[in-house]
Formats: structure tokens, C-alpha cells, sequence
């Protein structure tokens, strides 16, 4: 065998270390996305002037000309005549700060509104321990029951002094909280088993009867089956036995979000390789320690993005309750803007919904993406 | 001439004594095996002896891999018995864990866990099927790393490791169930040439310390080192067993001279 060694022209190597002038930094960046030809610059000067267009009246109707209070009469009525002269020029904030607690706590009594104020602040609270990885423990599960039991002691009431509060009084954040959250704490084990159960190979019945259930529920829309929930359900249930309205809709949204996170999960164990299912039954793991220690770690990391965007789908499809007289966010947001005096301000309104729903969404988004990140980190090489 | 080297260059065979007076700790007896319609094992009547290196080739297709990996019943078959270490194979699952304990299996594509470390992927079957301390499982994982010769990889994932390397974690961690049996189905077939010696390196070290192994591989320097006996399969059916001096020096069968041929060729 010959050996042949192509010795590199020291010169050259030093010549080449540093990329040309103009490949790098901010200038070389702009030229090259914005700028790289004429046709490029027209449409860019062209969005350009757009974008700026649309953010300056932004900013003029939503800072510079805004209303950020109005008088109110002495029997406590809000006189809102400025801001219907300034319609169309500035926003009215005022509607928000007169309509917030409203919104948030829906018809709650309003002396005992910090009870959900810190039901909210519990479930974030909560969030956020999950999302820390140095909480992934068994004591987790321990911590969620915990404090859901403290939200529905809150919420509900009736001990240490409390009022008792119906749940027909509950309403706003707390409600579309208490929905996403129950539903996909619930609906989450529930997919996996069910996705489980659809590859099974040696328990055709829990095969055909897990295909059942995604085709079927798949196949009617949300709002059927929370009309079904809320209408149909009690006629079916003998006479005296009165399930409580948002448990019979959060049972619907548990079985409708499971269908779905079930077809994602799904997914994630048929693009594993079969090499690792077979490299755990070859070292002797049982069905549940390989399933639990080797298939679904690796399945749920390749489905992070289709499972967190499922998540977001159902944070805001909460919003449908609406329809069987539930009151969560959304719908006190109609019930504010019903107040006469505000009614004209629907805008202002659906802005200060948008930016809550935003708020949790992109925080979802934001986590999902970090997570990803970090346990995929191991795997590239 | 080759552009690489074979990768076992020193033949002689390792002394080996094996005891055939003693129970086999495999036995195939007229298995049969469909794929649908397809028959991919035909009649396999096969023992293999405590101890002792056997060494499965033939072409591709001829089901040698199903053979052995219906040893640890990754495959099942539909007719006749196969008995590993006295125990029958069947449906039953307590059967099967008992004998999953008992045999190593080394798959072509190294199939280590990716999330998972590599003194983690050796210390998961310890712990989980063995309930071993997991100092104690360390240790051992440690061992056999050492053995392998890549103790200083061990805080690592197996992405960050060469083919070679990977497959000599993947026997470490079959080694770390302290299994009777070790299978490897193609454990070379996969690796780039020059990482080919540094695995059977670890093999031929194996077979030293007098493990029984199963084999599938095409490694003829290995099969005349290390081989009690080579197995020639084709079509699903064994063709032509013996040692390897016979086998390769005096091919009876036509099947197995024109496969000798056909390897020699590639070579």
C-alpha cells in the first residue's frame, strides 16, 4: 500500500482562514436579504413603507390620541362621551380598567374575587414548576393534585370561612384555565395509552376499540360534542343525578383532545426505529419499562412541535364553551361590551383578550422551542 | 490485492475444547417459519453445545438472521421446538424473560438507546431487569467499558461516537446482563472497514473467555479463528455444517462452493 500526502501550502491556509470583506456583519446581511437586486429593493422600500404606515396610525390611535379614563357620574355610571368623539381617532383604554375584573373573574362576587386571582396565579405557578426540568420527579404528579385541589377549594369555597360559590357564579381566566388545564393533563395520558393501544400487535380488541374511539371523535366537530355534553348527556342519566355543566364539558374536551394528541403521539412511536424496541426486548425490559424507559422518551422528543402546537390549538378552542353557556374569557369579554355605555368598543376589548390568549400561547411556543433544544442537544453529534 | 487489510490477520485457531457429552444449550429441532406465504426457515435441526462458536453464514436472504433471532424469539416461529438453556420457547412470557436474561444479542446497527448516555444504556437492563443497585450496575458498566476499551466515553451519547466504538458498547451492554449466550446478527456489516478490526478484536477476546456466541457474519478470518463450526445457510435451510478448515478447504455442497467463490471474489 502506498501512502500519498498532500502537504497544504502553509500560504494558502492563512489566506483562506478569514472569510472576504462583505460576507460578514449587519451591512453584508442587509445586502444580501434585502437589498441583493433592484427588483429585491423595490419590494423592499415598498413593505418597508407599508409596515411603517400601518405601525405609526397604530401608535397614534393606540398612544398618542388613546382615552385612558373617563368621568364618572355620581351614581356611578361612566360617562363615555369623549371617547365616542374620539372614535376612530384614539383608542378607548378606559373600557378596560372599568371592565377588567369583569372580564377575568366573570360574575364571581366581586368582594371574593382574590379567591380566582390566586387560582390564576396558582395555575401559572404551576406551569411553571412543570416546565422546569429539575421538577420532573415523581413528586410532580404529587404538586399538580395538590394544588388543583387548592383550586377547587378556592373556587368552590365554603370552608375556613369562605362563601360558598356555585359554579355557575365562576367565570373568565379561571374558567379557560380549569379547562386547558384539566383537559390536557387528562387528555395527554390518555393519547398516549390510546396511541399505545393502536399499535398493539397482540390485543386486537384494545386495537379495534382505540381505533374506534379516534376515528369517532375525530369525526364530529368540537361543538357537537360539547353540545352533547350539555344537552344530551342528562337525558341519558337518571332523573336526580345533575352532573355539573363544566364537568360534562371538560369531559368533552378530555375525550376530543385525546383523539387528537393520540394520532400525534402516534406518530412519534411509528417514526421510531423497530431497532430499539427490539434492542429493549433483547436485554430483557418488560412491555412497560421498555415502553416507558426507551419507546415514549424518544417518541414524545420527535413529536415536541406537532404536541405543543395540538396544546395551543386546545388553549384557545376552550373559547367554544361559549356556545352551552359556559363564561369563560372570551364570552365575558361579550358580556362586558353588553354594558351599554361601552358597547361601541369592541376593539379595545378583543385587544385585551388577544394579549392574554397571546401572552399564554407564546409562552407555550417559546417553552417548546427551548425544550427541543435542550433535549435534542444530546443527540446531534 | 485488497485496498484494506483483512481484518484478522492471525487465523490459528484459539484452543478450544467444548464438551458435546454435556446438554446443548441451543437446540433447534425442525423449525419452520413463514413470512405469509414466503418459507424463510426450512426444517432448521441445529444443537449447539455449551461453550462453543458457531458461525452462521450464507447469502443474503438465505434467513440466517431470522435463525438466530428467533433464538431470543425477536422472531417467532410456527412449527417445531427450539429449546435455549433448557428452556422450551413458547408464547409464554415468563419463559421468554427468563431466556432474554440469558442471551446477549449484538444487532447489525448497533441499536443503542440515543437519549440515553453510554454508562446509561449499560447500567438500564442491570437495573431494570436485574434490580441492581445502581452503584453496583456502575460498576459492572465500568468493567466492561474498560474491557471494550472505551472507559473514557462513558458520559457520553452514542451520536458522539464512532461506529466502531458504538458496537463495542452495544456487546458491553449486552455483556452487562452476564448472559450465557451472546448472538451477533452481522455486528460488522454496517461499520466502515477500518473500525471492523477493533470489533472483532472485542469478539475474538470474547470467544477467549469461553463464551458460547452465535454469529452471522461474512468475516471468513474471524469464522477460521474463532469458529467451532460454520453453518452454511441457503434458501432458509441449513446447507452444509463443519469446522471451518472443512468448510472453507473442502466445500462439499455446490451451494456453498459457489458462495465461497462469490465471497472470495468480493474480497
Amino acid at each position: 500500500m502506498s501512502e500519498t500526502t498532500v502537504a497544504a501550502d502553509p500560504r494558502y491556509a492563512t489566506a483562506r482562514e478569514q472569510p472576504p470583506a462583505g460576507l460578514v456583519g449587519p451591512w453584508a446581511w442587509l445586502r444580501a436579504n434585502l437589498f441583493s437586486s433592484w427588483w429585491s429593493t423595490a419590494i423592499t422600500l415598498a413593505l418597508g413603507y407599508v409596515i411603517l404606515r400601518v405601525a405609526f396610525s397604530l401608535i397614534d390611535w393606540g398612544l398618542v390620541h388613546a382615552i385612558w379614563s373617563v368621568p364618572y357620574s355620581d351614581t356611578g355610571f361612566a360617562d363615555t362621551s369623549a371617547c365616542q368623539n374620539a372614535k376612530g381617532v384614539g383608542a378607548c383604554w378606559a373600557v378596560i380598567p372599568d371592565k377588567y375584573r369583569l372580564i377575568l373573574f366573570g360574575r364571581y362576587p366581586y368582594e371574593e374575587q382574590w379567591r380566582p386571582a390566586i387560582c390564576v396565579l396558582l395555575f401559572i405557578g404551576l406551569y411553571v414548576v412543570s416546565a422546569m426540568r429539575r421538577f420532573w420527579r415523581k413528586e410532580l404528579v404529587l404538586i399538580w393534585i395538590g394544588t388543583l385541589a387548592l383550586i377547587g377549594l378556592l373556587m368552590w369555597g365554603g370552608v375556613l370561612g369562605m362563601a360558598y360559590v356555585p359554579q355557575d357564579s365562576w367565570g373568565g381566566l379561571p374558567i379557560t384555565l380549569i379547562l386547558a388545564t384539566f383537559g390536557l393533563a387528562f387528555a395527554f395520558p390518555l393519547a398516549v395509552l390510546v396511541a399505545l393501544g393502536r399499535r398493539s400487535t397482540s390485543m386486537p380488541a384494545v386495537k379495534l376499540l382505540c381505533v374506534l374511539y379516534v376515528e369517532l371523535i375525530r369525526g364530529v366537530p368540537l361543538i357537537s360534542l360539547l353540545f352533547m355534553a350539555s344537552v344530551m348527556f342528562p337525558l341519558f342519566m337518571p332523573a336526580g343525578v345533575n352532573v355539573d355543566k363544566l364537568l360534562r364539558a371538560q369531559i368533552a374536551f378530555i375525550l376530543f383532545a385525546g383523539a387528537y394528541l393520540a394520532e400525534v403521539v402516534r406518530g412519534g412511536l411509528q417514526a421510531l426505529p423497530k431497532g430499539q424496541a427490539e434492542a429493549a426486548d433483547a436485554l430483557g425490559l418488560a412491555y412497560w419499562q421498555k415502553t416507558g424507559l426507551i419507546i415514549l422518551p424518544q417518541a414524545l422528543r420527535l413529536v415536541i412541535p406537532p404536541l405543543v402546537n395540538t396544546f395551543i390549538g386546545f388553549f384557545k378552542d376552550t373559547s367554544l364553551v361559549l356556545i352551552i353557556g359556559l363564561f369563560d374569557l372570551l364570552t365575558m369579554g361579550k358580556v362586558a361590551l353588553s354594558d351599554p355605555p361601552w358597547q361601541s368598543f369592541t376593539t379595545e376589548v378583543y385587544i385585551f383578550l388577544a394579549v392574554i390568549y397571546t401572552m399564554f400561547c407564546y409562552a407555550m411556543s417559546r417553552y417548546s422551542r427551548g425544550l427541543e433544544r435542550d433535549l435534542n442537544r444530546a443527540r446531534q453529534r | 490485492m485488497s485496498q484494506i487489510a483483512e481484518p484478522v490477520q492471525d487465523v490459528t485457531p484459539l484452543e478450544h475444547r467444548i464438551d458435546h457429552a454435556g446438554p446443548p444449550v441451543i437446540e433447534f429441532d425442525k423449525v419452520n417459519k413463514w413470512y405469509g406465504a414466503m418459507h424463510v426457515l426450512r426444517d432448521i435441526t441445529l444443537s449447539i453445545a455449551e461453550k462453543e462458536r458457531v458461525v452462521v453464514c450464507g447469502p443474503s436472504g438465505s434467513g440466517k438472521s431470522t435463525m438466530i433471532r428467533c433464538i431470543n424469539r425477536l422472531e417467532t416461529h410456527q412449527e417445531g421446538r427450539i429449546i435455549v438453556d433448557g428452556t422450551e420457547l413458547t408464547g409464554d412470557l415468563r419463559s421468554l424473560d427468563t431466556i432474554r436474561r440469558e442471551v446477549g444479542m449484538v444487532f447489525q446497527s448497533f441499536n443503542l438507546f440515543p437519549h440515553l448516555t453510554i454508562l446509561e444504556n449499560l447500567t438500564l437492563a442491570p437495573i431494570w431487569v436485574r434490580k441492581m443497585p445502581k452503584a453496583d450496575a456502575e460498576d459492572l458498566a465500568m468493567n466492561y467499558l474498560r474491557r471494550v476499551k472505551i472507559p473514557e466515553q462513558a458520559k457520553k451519547y452514542p451520536g458522539q461516537l464512532s461506529g466502531g466504538q458504538q458496537q463495542r458498547v452495544a456487546i458491553a451492554r449486552a455483556l452487562c446482563m452476564k448472559p450465557k449466550i451472546m448472538l451477533f446478527d452481522e455486528p460488522t456489516s454496517a461499520l466502515d472497514p477500518e473500525m471492523i478490526k477493533e470489533v472483532l478484536d472485542v469478539m475474538i477476546e470474547l470467544a477467549q473467555s469461553g463464551m458460547t456466541m452465535v454469529c452471522v457474519t461474512h468475516e471468513m478470518g474471524f469464522a477460521r479463528k474463532v469458529a467451532d463450526r460454520v453453518v452454511f445457510m441457503d434458501r432458509g435451510e441449513v446447507v452444509e455444517s463443519g469446522t471451518p478448515e472443512r468448510m472453507f478447504g473442502d466445500p462439499q455442497t455446490d451451494r456453498l462452493k459457489l458462495f465461497l467463490s462469490q465471497i472470495l471474489r468480493g474480497h
